[in-house]
């Protein structure tokens, strides 16, 4: 707990620090990474949510499913590899070997290694292939996020 | 919808109360600069995420060595396709999440087969021992290792009575995206647990029941009037190594 | 009586030659470790079956005389033996030295060593080897403590202070060597280890084999001052102590495997260790017993010891180490070759080795592993008297005559 706190608010600084330059989405002499599509309209949450707190959030799920065997969050490497699935020459969903490879192209790009892939499949199951692929899209709801504010501040 | 923005908070998990105050820390450092819409969606109410491990449940397995085959090893290659392991040749340092065992009374020459595998311990020496606590008891009886905090020193290895872990000695790929393994960890039996969790038996029972004598039974050991409880009820079962006193999950008929 | 220290920055060949050996079989044994990271276990020996091999012998066997190596120390200042003050910085040095070659081995030899610091995040305190983490770490800075005590001016002047550290470093090694040998002592499934006679006999192992080091490295060092560091009072104490450390280290081993005969379902595995389990007894009876423990016994006991001296004492020490390493051998290899008992009473046979006798061969890079570690508490010792003045002064008359 105390160590996530940490990391944390570790994440906030870098955050507090980056979001002027992120926010804004005009085009810049810098290198961008090459960034494949994922299926559907949005991600679970919107981009600058997942860019800053996908891992956060994956390592939280992770404990969650892992050992309270809570199943069904939104945040699961099963749906990050499925959704965002790139296909290579041979129209098969490539891995993280390839440098096609969605987590593999902005961690390359940010050099900073994951070890995720060293156990998990970085492809998607023959299942979930089949299944459809995006999940109903994000709507802001302010007075939500409002209400949520207020009741967890401490 | 996500743990994160639940509003009935189930009494005693700090974990919600944690990713409340992870949202609300997220939120107010990024509002100012970005859109936020990623708390309190609408759709979020709809799906509920899986319930999670209870222990008022105690999954179990009996296995009615009778009805076990000589040489069959359809539990093993069903193991195998669903977890995705047994890719190397080698006996030594390969994976066996469950193995097949022949075993002979010298004395007496009563022989039998029975299928081998993490027998689930109620007090499992392997999380016992394991010094980061990545070997653990899911509240429903379900022993894992959590491969991401597994440092690999097998302690546990030299603990279970039952050598019924392995350790990956080479890097693998290709894994099964609900049975993740990698280099330098240890591993053992799952029960499958991700099918347990969708309302599926374990891949080796289904398999042992369709295309094998049906030596296996899986089930709710605490539900008295599930088949499992029935049957270790109406019939004398035991448990391997017994004398140790870890009450395993996995028992066995006709030992 | 005080005792004068000195740094030791002037090198003669053979000790630059000794160093140069420990940097190779240092660099050796990382480049083991990188190779055994890549590749995975697979590189060794080590199997499902004898998942702890030469690396862990290694390790517990430094770990072991890490502790062990504070004796001297200990008498000094907990028993109030003067003879042995001038020794004590160097013990203390040499006992930190040791627990680092020790676990440098153990944290190389994990799955994931790169994850070494999940062992300090999460720790499931039911474990022994979590408490290990926290006995290891706390004895390093105990004894750093204890010779800041011994050194700083300041507080050297404080005999509270320096009796507190003295007593709290004794007692925290005896946990410290409890706790290694419970690794094995708590293992219930397992024939050879499940006794309790592990952690004391681990404490004897520890005063013989952390003496011997000790020993061993203060007869370098009189070598390269050309001082005697040890007149022939000291050698004849060091022997008597050798003599009741190896004898006790005998005894409960004695006793370890007398017990264990007196229960038939454990014969077999006796029988295997002593008898006929192939490499183990030639270990265990040639290596342990004969060369490792009687042989060095015999040469004390020779009346001609004290006045060959030192080199005498060098070979008993050499003799020592080398039977603790086959003694580590046959219990942490021999006590996983032996199977496990899954099914008391029946014979078992699998694709998976039960109810059969493991084998295991050491491969280059775990055995480069393994000594780098012996390498790094080497090369930390000649660090250390390099820049601290560890090295006690003693003139040659200094039996006769009032020291400095």
């Amino acid at each position: 707990m105390a160590r996530a706190r940490k990391s944390l608010a570790l994440a906030a600084i870098f955050v507090a620090a980056l979001t002027p330059a992120f926010a804004d989405e005009a085009p810049s002499p810098m290198p961008t990474p090459f960034i494949p599509r994922g299926k559907g309209d949005h991600c679970v949450r919107d981009n600058a949510f997942m860019r800053r707190y996908h891992m956060v959030m994956l390592k939280a799920q992770r404990d969650d499913t892992v050992h309270e065997g809570e199943r069904g969050g939104d945040f699961s490497i099963k749906a990050c590899v499925t959704c965002h699935a790139v296909n290579g020459s041979d129209g098969q969903p490539v891995g993280y070997s390839d440098p096609k490879h969605f987590c593999r192209s902005c961690h390359a790009y940010a050099s900073v290694s994951i070890d995720c892939f060293e156990c998990h499949s970085s492809k998607p199951s023959l299942k979930a292939k089949a299944a459809e692929a995006a999940p109903p899209p994000d709507d802001g709801d302010v007075a939500a996020l409002n209400a949520y504010l207020r009741e967890a501040r401490p | 919808m996500t743990p994160l923005i639940r509003d009935e908070d189930r009494p005693g998990h700090d974990r919600r109360g944690f990713l409340r105050a992870a949202g609300a820390f997220a939120a107010t450092v990024l509002a100012p600069g970005v859109t936020l819409y990623a708390f309190g969606a609408p759709g979020d109410s709809a799906a509920a995420p899986g319930a999670p491990a209870s222990s008022a449940k105690r999954w179990g397995m009996l296995i009615d060595v009778s009805k076990c085959g000589d040489g069959c090893v359809a539990c093993v290659t069903a193991c195998k396709e669903e977890n995705g392991w047994g890719e190397s040749g080698d006996p030594r340092t390969g994976a066996q999440w469950i193995r097949k065992v022949s075993i002979r009374d010298p004395k007496t020459g009563w022989s039998a087969d029975l299928p081998l595998m993490c027998q689930h311990c109620a007090d499992p020496p392997c999380a016992e021992v394991c010094p980061t606590g990545a070997s653990f008891k899911r509240a429903d009886g379900i022993v894992l290792v959590d491969k991401h905090i597994c440092i690999g020193c097998r302690y546990c290895m030299m603990a279970c009575p039952y050598k019924a872990r392995s350790f990956v000695h080479e890097p693998i790929d290709d894994q099964k995206p609900n049975a993740p393994r990698g280099k330098g960890t240890v591993e053992s039996c799952t029960l499958c647990v991700a099918r347990v969790d969708a309302g599926l038996k374990p891949a080796c029972v289904d398999a042992c029941s369709a295309k094998a004598g049906g030596a296996m039974m899986f089930g709710d050991l605490n539900d008295p009037g599930s088949d499992i409880a029935k049957a270790v009820k109406a019939k004398a079962s035991a448990a391997i190594r017994s004398d140790l006193g870890l009450d395993p999950g996995v028992r066995y008929q006709n030992l | 009586m005080k005792t004068r220290f000195r740094t030791l920055t002037d090198h003669s060949g053979l000790f630059w030659a000794m160093i140069a050996t420990n940097v190779v079989f240092l660099a050796l044994g990382l480049a083991a470790a990188l190779f055994m990271e890549s590749h995975g276990h697979i590189v060794t020996g080590m199997s499902n079956s004898i998942v702890w091999g030469l690396p862990h012998v290694f390790a517990v066997f430094l770990v072991v005389s890490a502790s062990g190596a504070l004796n001297v120390a200990s008498i000094s200042s907990v028993f109030n033996r003067l003879a042995y003050k001038p020794y004590a910085r160097l013990s203390g040095v040499l006992a930190v030295a040791l627990l680092a070659g020790g676990l440098s081995v153990l944290v190389l030899d994990l799955g994931r060593p790169e994850r070494v610091f999940i062992a300090m995040t999460h720790n499931n305190f039911r474990s022994i080897f979590a408490w290990n983490i926290y006995l290891y770490s706390g004895f390093v800075t105990i004894v750093a403590t204890y010779l800041f005590s011994m050194m700083d001016r300041g507080a050297s002047r404080s005999a509270a202070f320096g009796k507190g550290v003295a007593w709290t470093a004794f007692v925290w090694r005896l946990a410290l060597t409890t706790g290694t040998g419970s690794i094995f002592g708590f293992l219930i499934a397992r024939e050879a280890y499940d006794a309790a006679i592990m952690a004391p006999l681990f404490i004897a192992a520890s005063f013989l084999y952390g003496l011997s080091f000790t020993v061993a490295v203060l007869l370098t060092m009189t070598r390269e001052t050309r001082e005697e560091l040890m007149d022939g009072e000291m050698i004849s104490k060091f022997s008597g102590l050798f003599l009741i450390f190896s004898l006790t280290v005998l005894f409960l081993t004695a006793i370890q495997y007398l017990t264990r005969f007196y229960s038939p379902a454990h014969r077999g595995v006796e029988l295997f260790l002593l008898w006929n389990g192939g490499v183990y007894p030639l270990v265990f009876w040639i290596g342990q017993i004969l060369v490792g423990t009687l042989l060095p016994i015999a040469i004390l006991l020779h009346s001609r010891t004290r006045e060959r001296g030192p080199a005498a004492l060098m070979l008993v020490s050499v003799l020592f180490l080398f039977g603790g390493l086959c003694q580590f051998y046959v219990i942490i290899i021999g006590g996983q070759a032996w199977p496990l008992d899954i099914f008391p009473g029946l014979v078992a046979s699998s694709s998976f080795g039960d109810g059969a006798v493991a084998q295991y061969f050491p491969t280059v890079p775990e055995a480069l592993l393994g000594i780098s570690g012996v390498a790094l508490a080497m090369l930390l010792v000649a660090l250390a008297i390099r820049v601290l003045p560890f090295v006690p002064v003693v003139r040659p008359s200094a039996s006769t005559g009032t020291p400095a």
